[in-house]
């Protein structure tokens, strides 16, 4: 089983040429905290930190970045109190409870607080903190908001889907495909300062070549052996964990943004708003799903895509090569999850576990679409990206992954085969 | 390189209460994955209920500690029936999603603000199991071991309790497989539409299989958020269950003892490859890993582990490769 080294020592490989990241923070007790205006840094705030009970620790100002970091004597609770005087001009705190926030630190432990103030005028572009608009209009944009996600899902979501379709493999590791792109894009993009357009269609390009060597030296070898499902399975689960690792330890374990496109503000639309990366990601989106649509319905290697998901043996009597279609399969799931990655790290900062997250939306949006139909886990993610933004309409936004899950058990009972599947028997 | 820390740190990481954790844990996995082949990926969404159970009725409804425990087991039944209700019907990998999704909502509805009043929200509650610490026998003033192998007072009653625990589960899965019943799980893994043409409900078989396997898996949430004193909803994440799965798969799936060598030697191989790497990278022999990274360096290994485990020894040191069901779908 030379391929599985191999395709360790790859993937190790492919991460080496970029420069680790920064260490973690030192020991001790620490607070760190941020201070943003709208979501957007607010530098020289004052924050006084006193131990519960009375001494006082120290003063501190946020620095360019919205940031303060003080060390604590010891283990303890302790208050961090922002000084209302120093607040940029206009701004006032969102909820004018929380000037001051009491942390319990542990030995060695350091906690965060946030302290967020607006100015009131801009309504933002996020899900919450929108209760001053009406709540049709606020359904709108969280309409929109749920459109960018679930193309987002959509694109990353088609490679599992297919993959499932073409060889029943549930990958758990598509996830980390995703993760992937979005933290070669960010180190193209932040270390080597290419910009993010480039770094995009690199990350994508190698996103591609990583999902082609998945296949080529892991997943082939270990069809041709005659394992099986389950155990192929757990394999990407293990993956799965190999892989984040990995990146964790390469990238980091905290959040970043793209050095391009940081801070736009949003424009108006009628009655909703949208920034111009938000509106490139939807655009973009489209772009790519409906050429996708096109490979699919039109070109012969997509037509035998369809053909191989629908009844691989008759594919493969009819003179289809099976495997060279599995292996495109594979190449289109990387690169359309690495482009994906790239699109929700533009929205929601790249992080080591950002892909896993999706992962089970993902799951979702091709089980409600219908498993290992193309146009299946298109629809079912798009329904499921709205799904779970528009239920913060109702419920609390940190519940809002909760509605995308419970719909996939829901339609596991009512319809396994999905809304797109053919109805047969799956149990 | 210090070899005694070496090997008292993996002394008592092999017998520590990780491993009596995942011991539990991974034999109510064997129930489910090793002997009736259902592909149950949220085992931890059945730790987390048996956890809350406890700690909630404790906490915030001041019931008595051993209400509270009987609760956390009864919520292990409840999760069981309510995922295996619509599900079991369902083939193997729809079985995985499921159970995965709910244990997630189950994660993230402990940690959310609306329910914090109950839950405690992302900090979670702790010491609601003063009533176990009180039991104690042990004077707290001495440390109870062989040599340099030595545990703290609350540790050796804590440990004392739990591999009470593992044994009595593994005397009961040891009974329960050579019985009849256990026999009818073999078979629906083995063939679901033989067992059932021999006239056998299938359907409820896998159902007592899922719950009783489930109640293990609280079982072992009650006990790890008892001896901790504490209950916090990122501790129940999906990661435990896929370690539970390394747990199982180590030791061997389908033998009663497997769980408990796999989780055994999990932690000792855990512990020895953290404190030889923080050796490693404190004493300069390796420089491109700062310590935090060398602690994460061991998930790759898992990760890895369990591939190779996966590919060349499915059936694991005890396993026997026919036993396990992995051509099921």
């Amino acid at each position: 089983m030379r391929h599985l080294i191999a395709a360790a020592v790859v993937a190790m490989a492919g991460f080496a040429f970029v420069a680790t990241a920064p260490a973690a923070q030192a020991a001790g007790e620490g607070l760190l905290g941020r201070v943003a205006v709208d979501g957007k840094p607010a530098p020289g705030v004052t924050v006084k930190v006193k131990k519960k009970g009375g001494e006082q620790v120290g003063t501190v100002k946020t620095g360019a970045n919205g940031q303060f970091k003080i060390d604590v004597p010891g283990p303890g609770d302790y208050t961090a109190t922002v000084d209302r005087s120093t607040f940029p001009a206009g701004a006032k705190l969102l909820d004018p409870n929380r000037s001051s926030l009491t942390v319990t630190i542990s030995s060695d432990g350091t906690r965060f607080v946030l302290f967020a103030l607006t100015t009131g005028k801009q309504q933002g572009g996020g899900g919450g903190g929108q209760g001053n608009k009406h709540k049709p209009v606020r359904a709108l944009q969280l309409l929109l908001e749920g459109i960018r996600f679930g193309l987002i899902i959509a694109i990353t979501a088609i490679g599992l889907s297919l993959i499932y379709g073409t060889t029943g493999l549930t990958n758990f590791a598509h996830g980390e495909l995703v993760t992937f792109g979005a933290v070669v894009a960010w180190m193209l993009n932040s270390r080597l300062g290419l910009q993010l357009i480039i770094a995009t269609i690199l990350a994508v390009i190698i996103g591609g070549v990583a999902g082609g060597l998945n296949e080529r030296l892991l997943w082939r070898p270990l069809r041709k052996r005659g394992t099986g499902l389950i155990a192929m399975l757990v394999i990407s689960i293990g993956l799965s964990i190999l892989a984040r690792y990995v990146i964790l330890v390469l990238y980091s374990d905290r959040s970043h943004a793209y050095t391009d496109y940081g801070s736009q503000n949003a424009r108006d639309y009628g009655p909703v708003n949208l920034t111009d990366k938000d509106l490139s990601s939807i655009v973009l989106s489209l772009l790519v799903l409906v050429g996708v649509a096109l490979l699919l319905q039109r070109s012969r290697i997509g037509k035998a895509m369809r053909a191989v998901a629908d009844n691989r043996d008759l594919a493969s009597a009819s003179g289809i090569n099976v495997d060279r279609v599995v292996l495109v399969v594979w190449i289109m799931g990387g690169a359309l999850a690495a482009f994906g990655g790239v699109l929700y790290g533009l929205s929601d900062q790249v992080n080591w576990e950002m892909g896993f997250r999706l992962l089970l939306l993902m799951f979702a949006g091709i089980t409600l679409g219908g498993l290992g139909t193309a146009y299946g886990a298109l629809l079912g993610s798009l329904l499921v990206g709205i799904l779970v933004q528009m239920s913060t309409l109702v419920v609390a936004p940190e519940l809002k992954n909760v509605g995308g899950l419970l719909i996939l058990i829901i339609i596991l009972i009512v319809r396994p085969s999905g809304l797109l599947g053919a109805r047969t028997r799956v149990g | 390189m210090d070899f005694g820390s070496i090997i008292t740190n993996g002394f008592h990481a092999l017998v520590g209460l990780d491993a009596v954790y995942f011991a539990l844990l991974a034999i109510g996995l064997n129930i489910h994955f090793g002997y009736t082949g259902l592909l149950n990926f949220g085992q931890v969404g059945f730790a987390a209920v048996g956890a809350y159970g406890v700690s909630i009725s404790v906490t915030t409804f001041h019931l008595p500690f051993a209400v509270g425990i009987l609760i956390g087991l009864l919520s292990g039944v409840a999760l069981g029936l309510l995922l295996g209700l619509p599900t079991l019907r369902l083939r193997a990998d729809y079985l995985a999603i499921t159970t995965i999704a709910a244990s997630e909502i189950l994660r993230l509805c402990f940690r959310s603000v609306a329910l914090s009043k109950w839950t405690g929200g992302s900090d979670g509650l702790n010491q609601f199991a003063t009533a176990f610490t009180n039991l104690n026998p042990f004077p707290s003033d001495a440390k109870y071991g062989v040599g340099p192998f030595r545990f703290s007072a609350p540790d050796t009653w804590s440990l004392l309790v739990g591999w009470t625990l593992v044994g009595l589960c593994v005397l009961l899965v040891f009974l329960l497989m050579r019985s009849p019943w256990g026999r009818v799980l073999k078979a629906i893994r083995e063939d679901e539409d033989a067992a059932r043409s021999l006239g056998k409900n299938v359907y409820f078989y896998k159902m007592q299989a899922l719950v009783l396997g489930g109640v293990i898996g609280s079982l072992a949430g009650i006990f790890d958020a008892v001896q901790s004193q504490s209950v916090q909803p990122d501790l129940y994440g999906t990661p435990v269950t896929f370690f539970a799965y390394a747990v199982l798969i180590l030791g061997g799936a389908a033998r009663v003892l497997g769980p408990v060598v796999g989780a055994m030697i999990f932690w000792f191989l855990l512990s020895v490859t953290e404190t030889v790497l923080g050796q490693l990278v404190g004493n300069g022999y390796i420089t491109f890993l700062t310590s935090s990274q060398a602690g994460q360096v061991r998930y790759m290994l898992v990760g890895l582990g369990l591939i190779l485990l996966m590919v060349f020894r499915p059936q694991g040191i005890f396993g026997n490769r026919r036993e396990i069901a992995l051509d099921a779908r």
